[in-house]
């Protein structure tokens, strides 16, 4: 028999418990409704968006719009269906941003994993001393140093190219030190005794040992590196204009540029922002956990 | 003869002795990469832009120093005062709504779910990159076609020009980063509610403490750590606005939303004017340095009430 408990005098109904259930869902739905209504707009008829603007669902649904801002229809076909001439040339900034992303974020975890070991583990001279130092960098807002390594890239005449824009991304971030750092300082000192034992060589000890046991936080760190370099807009936006290089958050500010401001071609729009958010959300579907567990350990390490 | 061997050895200064083992040399190695990295972008370019404040930042012809003339402008410049004061609007609308509703969702997570899919939901928007969600509320917030105001209308009130007009504009980005970012500081703010451990609560309703007592209490003083590096953090986040600003407003409405990174890229990269942006950018630092220190001296970061 199950056993109930009935408190004395209370309802069984928890009022408490439901209201908050409704809050969030409240609050779950704001989150979400923006995304439903981009693609939504996406998926409208242009000449219908002026026409039903408040309807919830597609009006007219058609993928014309993704195939126009593709570049799939011809400019007259692509004018003639309602909307703007303009496309976005979505898989070479795609493959930039990946580039981009990618590269900082295997380059930057590896590297700045080297330092971090040699912080926590190796004894050396002024040791405290260059940590306190990558840690007051911390405090130097990024515009600061942004204008100086323009120039920089300028005079080396790497702008416009991936390893200008990679540069100063690629050996470390004073973040990245400090979060690994303060792992390698809990790892359990037997397993590095056992190793010193068997004579290996401090190389092997991180490379065989430490770094195959922390690949929860690297991972971690990789990943919150990958989405910060996708995100980034201001610096490949005046290192990286061309083409060949142009990332996709800055393609989309050159594409909402070109939008007249009279009448936009909001379908059009639309479509290029559905495109540029499916990358993010499969990443994150594919490493959505990791990304959520970790904010346990950034938050107040 | 093994002797001199041991003599050449100890005749060597003390303070050169730890630079020359092993140890210390493979340290300096896996050190060297993240050392060319910060002296590199770091570094030398911190100086580089404190030394450019001083000069006309004229890039074709080399720098040429003018001394204190750009902070001496800066300080009667209307832009920059407009833009420190629209920059401040921003952070003191922005925060504290977004740290209230943070402290909200957290604590009913924690009462109601702890789910995955839910926290991966609130956590959608900060995933997003600034570009996207401006666009997003861009078209939700049209005066004509968006969402918000076609539903303002067909409740009878008159469509609102969000980001059109200079009095809800710098408002209106806000809200827009409240929306992203209230998730993720929810999701911290969650983190932190996990580890007050639960005898405290029993303790409190032992005692006969109400549940709302108890939030008042114990939950906020003990996630006082948590609260102080999120509000540290979001502040100093804040105060460099910029994406959000570039996407949709452009510093528009006239100047209502010129933001003080965005007047730092215009004077850069617009205009060229190298040397008195890297001014006020040094400002900006100045400022945000004052600030933090201002927010922790106030919630008395030092101490802890555990």
């Amino acid at each position: 028999m199950t056993t109930t408990y009935v408190t004395e005098g209370k309802s069984s109904i928890n009022w408490g418990r439901i209201f908050m259930w409704a809050l969030l869902i409240v609050y779950l739905f704001i989150t979400i409704f923006p995304f439903w209504w981009v693609l939504r707009t996406a998926w409208t008829t242009p000449s219908l968006v002026y026409t039903d603007a408040e309807s919830l669902l597609p009006v007219g649904f058609t993928w014309n719009n993704f195939l126009r801002v593709l570049g799939f229809l011809s400019t007259d076909e692509a004018v003639a269906a309602g909307g703007s001439g303009q496309t976005i040339n979505f898989f070479l900034f795609l493959r930039n941003s990946f580039i981009f992303a990618s590269t900082i974020a295997v380059a930057q975890t590896f590297f700045s994993a080297l330092a971090a070991y040699a912080f926590a583990r190796l004894k050396f001279p002024l040791r405290d001393t260059i940590f306190t130092i990558y840690i007051a960098a911390l405090m130097v807002p990024p515009i600061v140093t942004l204008i100086p390594n323009f120039i920089l890239m300028r005079q080396l005449e790497l702008l416009d190219t991936f390893v200008g824009m990679v540069a100063p991304f690629f050996f470390m971030t004073p973040f990245a030190v400090f979060f690994l750092r303060q792992f390698f300082l809990g790892v359990n000192h037997e397993i590095e005794e056992a190793a010193k034992m068997d004579n290996a060589g401090i190389f092997t000890i991180f490379w065989r040992i430490i770094l195959p046991i922390s690949r929860p936080p690297l991972v971690t760190l990789a990943i919150i590196t990958f989405i910060t370099a996708w995100n980034e807009y201001l610096w490949p936006l005046i290192v990286g204009k061309d083409e060949s290089v142009r990332v996709l958050t800055v393609a989309l500010g050159i594409f909402r540029s070109q939008t007249p401001q009279g009448a936009p071609d909001w379908s059009g729009l639309m479509a290029g922002t559905t495109l540029a958010i499916i990358p993010t959300i499969i990443i994150f579907m594919v490493v959505g956990r990791q990304v959520l567990d970790s904010i346990q350990f950034t938050g107040f390490k | 003869m093994s002797n001199i061997a041991i003599d050449a050895k100890s005749s060597r200064p003390n303070w050169l002795k730890p630079w020359l083992k092993t140890e210390t040399m493979v340290a300096w190695l896996f050190l060297l990469p993240s050392l060319i990295g910060f002296i590199a972008f770091y570094a030398v370019p911190a100086v580089r832009g404190l030394m450019l404040s001083f000069t006309d930042g004229n890039l074709f012809r080399g720098p040429q120093g003018v001394g204190l003339e750009n902070y001496q402008n800066l300080l009667q410049d209307d832009a920059f005062w407009n833009s420190l004061r629209v920059t401040m609007a921003y952070v003191l609308l922005n925060i504290p709504i977004q740290t209230l509703i943070a402290i909200v969702v957290a604590v009913m997570m924690d009462r109601v779910t702890k789910s995955t899919l839910v926290r991966g939901i609130i956590l959608l928007p900060w995933l997003m990159p600034n570009v996207i969600v401006g666009l997003l509320w861009l078209w939700l917030l049209d005066p004509t076609l968006g969402l918000v105001n076609v539903g303002l209308e067909s409740i009878g009130l008159d469509s609102i020009p969000f980001l059109g007009q200079t009095s809800t504009a710098i408002a209106t980005i806000a809200g827009i980063n409240i929306w992203r970012h209230m998730g993720y500081t929810a999701l911290l703010i969650f983190a932190g509610i996990q580890t007050i451990p639960a005898s405290v609560y029993e303790a409190g309703a032992i005692d006969g403490a109400s549940e709302s007592r108890m939030f008042f209490q114990i939950t906020i003083p003990l996630l006082r750590p948590v609260l102080i590096f999120v509000l540290v953090t979001s502040v100093i986040g804040s105060f460099q606005i910029f994406d959000t600003v570039a996407i949709t407003t452009q510093g528009g409405p006239i100047d209502a939303t010129k933001v003080m990174n965005w007047l730092i890229y215009e004077r850069a990269f617009v205009r060229f004017d190298l040397g008195y942006a890297t001014t006020i950018s040094i400002a900006l630092f100045l400022i945000l340095i004052v600030v933090s220190f201002a927010q922790m001296w106030i919630m008395r970061a030092d101490e802890s009430d555990l």
